[in-house]
């Protein structure tokens, strides 16, 4: 194909903007997977000369450290099997079953959703959960924020079901299957691709979240890693660049090595209907 | 096997009526179908006879036990679904087997009857795929083979075969119809075709918003349909309604209409009572009981040609009478087809029907 030369030249200029573009996209993700192998890493952008684990050796020399890496992993995980499961059964009773106003239940509670985890209730949930007494623990966090999540979770679960026809439920119960039977030979495999991304999602949220750990926990003891990457601060509050880029890198794994695993195994895909 | 009956069976959706006031019995070993344009309620008739739906008021018996309230899993029925309802995660085999499953029989046993019911329809071969990994017609062959793998004592149908292209579903058809003369099962079959409603029932119920407008075997309902609803929704194509003045002359009905020529009909009470209630009467003739006609011919519809479809054994022959108003005549191709621009259609007298103003059967003489 022959191409004019002002739209060879549109084409070239083009594709040098998005590479520049690109390019500041890309450089704190070298930065990122670069300066944790540097035994004299800094804020600036350098090719690790030797490649070091030093860095790794004194982040997992660290108890405090480690012990908040399990401390997310506690969180995250509770939150999403918390989240998960509450979201899968109320969305599926809420696309299910014929209460009147389900509709508006839906949309008053992702409405809400916004406001229990966001900094604006943040007060009244720290008066809640000292009331309850069970400030500084695992389950104030958990919590916390299955209730912030879950509003969002059973909407996006509940689209979910609404399109997988109520048939196949009615022809298992039509086949002698009691309604829990149902539900858990039928449906549950059937929406489960939808409750892998919920379940991704909370646990991207928890993961990754500050505010809420840092505000209901007080022991060094049970904060996650998201508020211990501050333990590698110097006392004059400059960060010690090497450590922080090592336990970046290690605190990210775990999402990325979720995602991979579940696109993986499910492929983000859906079943759908079959070809009718 | 079992009967099927409905008391009164009455379901609303607010203020909605599904199905008002429904009464009528399946006997043992009948394979009824419930035909209808949509939204009649024949699929709601059958959602209610499965459990899936409550009646809002009414009594549903099965073996002349009441279920009405009864939980679908607990009533021992089949059901072929419209979608087929094939769950997406499971093998042909554990799809066929699943009914098995959940009476609690063993995984050996109930894959080997599974394979049985699906040698017979011709899908054994496919038991380790997916239901995404068959064809259309095999997805239908699981479903039904879903259904019969366990004797139930009442198979429903929704619609089964409108998912199929026309040479399977009569295909489809066909295997229905041995499997009905096979087993001798108590069937409900849910359809808004009329052809299968006529190839596979032994009795049609014919609904139109929410009521039974007829309750026949086939052959009645094709040669005494009860009203102008059932003659127009009963034949390929349906009869041809004409609206038609009537009066009483010497002792005999005389019809009068724009291009309609006919002797003076036998009088009997039941037009007598009609005509006092009013004059307008309609005139229905099927169109295989219209030919050409020459001039010399007693009974005649005269009007200009709307459309002259071939479809290889006989030609479909439409006039058009003015204001929407047609008339089909279903013509052997191999007569001497000579269409003009205005066509004689002849029928015969025997051929006649009549209904009142009100759209009911005049009975004939003799009925």
């Amino acid at each position: 194909m022959k191409i004019s030369l002002p739209a060879f030249v549109g084409r070239i200029a083009f594709s040098a903007l998005a590479a520049l573009i690109g390019a500041a996209f890309a450089l704190p993700l070298i930065w990122f997977l670069f300066a944790p192998f540097n035994a004299r890493a800094e804020l600036g952008l350098a090719i690790p000369d030797p490649w070091t684990l030093n860095n790794f050796v004194t982040v997992f020399g660290n108890s405090y450290a480690v012990q908040a890496l399990w401390n997310s992993f506690i969180q995250a995980t509770g939150g999403v099997i918390l989240v998960g499961a509450a979201a899968t059964l109320a969305a599926y009773a809420l696309s299910r079953s014929s209460i009147p106003g389900k509709g508006a239940v839906t949309y008053t509670l992702l409405l809400f959703s916004s406001v229990v985890s966001g900094s604006a209730a943040m007060v009244p949930i720290f008066l809640i959960i000292s009331a309850a007494g069970i400030m500084d623990t695992h389950v104030a966090v958990i919590l916390t924020f299955a209730g912030g999540l879950l509003p969002t979770a059973m909407f996006i679960l509940r689209d979910f079901i609404d399109s997988i026809p109520k048939s196949y439920e009615e022809s298992a119960m039509v086949a002698g299957a009691s309604p829990v039977q149902a539900f858990f030979d039928v449906a549950l495999p059937v929406i489960r691709p939808g409750i892998v991304v919920v379940v991704v999602w909370a646990f991207v949220n928890i993961w990754g979240s500050f505010l809420i750990p840092f505000i209901l926990l007080r022991s060094s003891d049970n904060m996650p890693a998201s508020v211990a990457i501050y333990s590698f601060y110097s006392e004059a509050g400059t960060p010690i660049v090497t450590l922080l880029a090592a336990y970046a890198l290690i605190y990210s794994l775990p999402v990325v090595a979720l995602y991979l695993f579940v696109s993986w195994k499910f492929g983000f895909r859906f079943f759908g209907g079959i070809k009718a | 096997m079992a009967s099927v009956e409905f008391k009164n069976v009455t379901k609303s959706f607010g203020n909605f009526h599904a199905v008002s006031d429904v009464n009528f019995d399946i006997g043992d070993g009948e394979f009824v179908c419930l035909l209808g344009p949509s939204g009649c309620g024949k699929t709601t008739s059958l959602r209610m006879m499965a459990g899936l739906e409550t009646p809002t008021s009414g009594q549903i018996f099965i073996g002349g036990q009441e279920v009405t309230h009864l939980h679908p899993k607990d009533r021992n029925i089949a059901m072929v679904f419209q979608d087929y309802a094939l769950y997406p995660h499971m093998n042909l085999a554990d799809n066929i087997a699943y009914p098995l499953k959940v009476r609690g029989e063993p995984v050996d046993k109930r894959h080997a009857r599974a394979r049985e019911v699906a040698d017979v329809l011709k899908i054994g071969h496919l038991m380790d795929r997916l239901p995404s990994q068959i064809s259309g017609g095999q997805q239908q062959r699981t479903s039904l083979a879903r259904a019969l793998v366990y004797p139930a004592k009442v198979y429903l149908f929704d619609e089964p075969l409108s998912n199929l292209d026309a040479k399977l579903r009569l295909e489809a058809r066909g295997f229905l119809n041995h499997l009905q003369r096979d087993m001798g099962m108590t069937a409900v079959y849910v359809t808004h075709d009329q052809a299968e409603a006529m190839a596979l029932a032994t009795r049609i119920a014919v609904m139109d918003q929410g009521k039974i407008v007829q309750y026949a075997s086939p052959i009645e309902i094709y040669r005494r349909p009860a009203t102008t609803f059932v003659a127009n929704f009963v034949g390929n194509p349906p009869m041809n309604l004409v609206e038609v003045e009537g009066a009483q002359a010497d002792g005999r009905l005389a019809l009068k209409a724009e291009g309609l020529g006919i002797g003076a009909l036998p009088m009997t009470d039941a037009i007598g009572k009609a005509l006092a209630t009013s004059n307008r009467l309609t005139l229905g003739v099927r169109p295989e009981h219209l030919s050409l006609a020459g001039a010399g011919a007693q009974n005649t519809i005269v009007a200009p040609l709307f459309a002259n479809e071939n479809m290889g054994p006989e030609s479909l022959v439409t006039l058009d009478r003015g204001e929407g108003a047609r008339v089909t005549a279903r013509i052997f191709t191999d007569d001497h087809l000579d269409v003009s621009d205005t066509v004689t259609l002849g029928f015969s007298a025997e051929h006649v029907h009549l209904f009142d103003s009100a759209g009911n059967r005049i009975p004939a003489v003799g009925e």
